[in-house]
């Protein structure tokens, strides 16, 4: 563990987390929030839990962000709050 | 294959990614028990070859290789693997999911049984994920219609 790594990755992560739900495009908060998986996804392998990263990366970088964008093309692109 | 969809870029890039996308899938189901990843992670990575698919082409380039009665098919034989390797070491006297009774039936001995038994289970749980995953994403970007491009 490097802890200097650490920190910059966790901010990385807490400002993807606070951009995707602020932001007010739709699809630029999916996307932040699979940019958000991966940063997860690049802690946990640098703390090594190797099998959870695994899964966040296919899951929530892959999957899901799939998902949600499938989703988008049948509502309007801006969010109306 | 050629001049049927628009872009050239994207119809090749695809063509070239899916079955390397498909080949490292199934090499994470087939490692999962000795190395990071597992059916999960593998049968996710498979689904994302298939939405990969979707995306790029269109459903139908989608349901000439997986038909819908295939994708259900599959959910169910996932399933019945995994259940069905637990329920089998039930029977033979052990908990569920208590591999290393299965070496009664297998020529082998309890250590590689349980080997074989997590093979098994991880192979039924990447089958129903993968098929739950496609089944997930096309009800969702076709508003459950099962057709149309996605653009």
């Amino acid at each position: 563990m490097i802890w200097q790594l650490d920190i910059l990755i966790l901010i990385l992560v807490v400002i993807c987390a606070i951009a995707s739900i602020t932001v007010k495009d739709l699809l630029s908060s999916a996307l932040l929030l699979g940019a958000y998986s991966f940063l997860m996804c690049l802690l946990w392998t640098e703390m090594g839990a190797v099998d959870v990263a695994f899964t966040e990366a296919a899951v929530g970088a892959g999957i899901s962000t799939a998902f949600f964008i499938g989703a988008i093309y049948y509502t309007t692109r801006r969010t109306k709050d | 294959m050629v001049n049927r969809y628009e872009n050239v870029l994207i119809e090749t890039v695809t063509r070239l990614l899916i079955p390397a996308m498909q080949l490292f899938g199934l090499y994470v189901i087939a490692h999962g028990h000795g190395s990071p990843g597992g059916g999960f992670q593998g049968g996710c990575i498979l689904a994302a070859s298939f939405i990969l698919m979707v995306i790029s082409y269109d459903i139908k380039e989608l349901k000439s290789r997986m038909s819908e009665n295939l994708n259900t098919i599959l959910c169910a034989i996932g399933v019945f693997i995994y259940g069905g390797t637990g329920l089998l070491c039930v029977i033979l006297g052990g908990n569920f999911l208590d591999y290393s009774v299965l070496h009664k039936i297998l020529p082998v001995d309890p250590i590689k049984a349980r080997y074989m038994g997590m093979l098994m289970v991880e192979i039924g749980v990447g089958i129903a994920v993968m098929s739950v995953m496609i089944s997930i994403f096309l009800n969702i970007a076709s508003r459950g219609e099962h057709e149309g491009a996605l653009n």
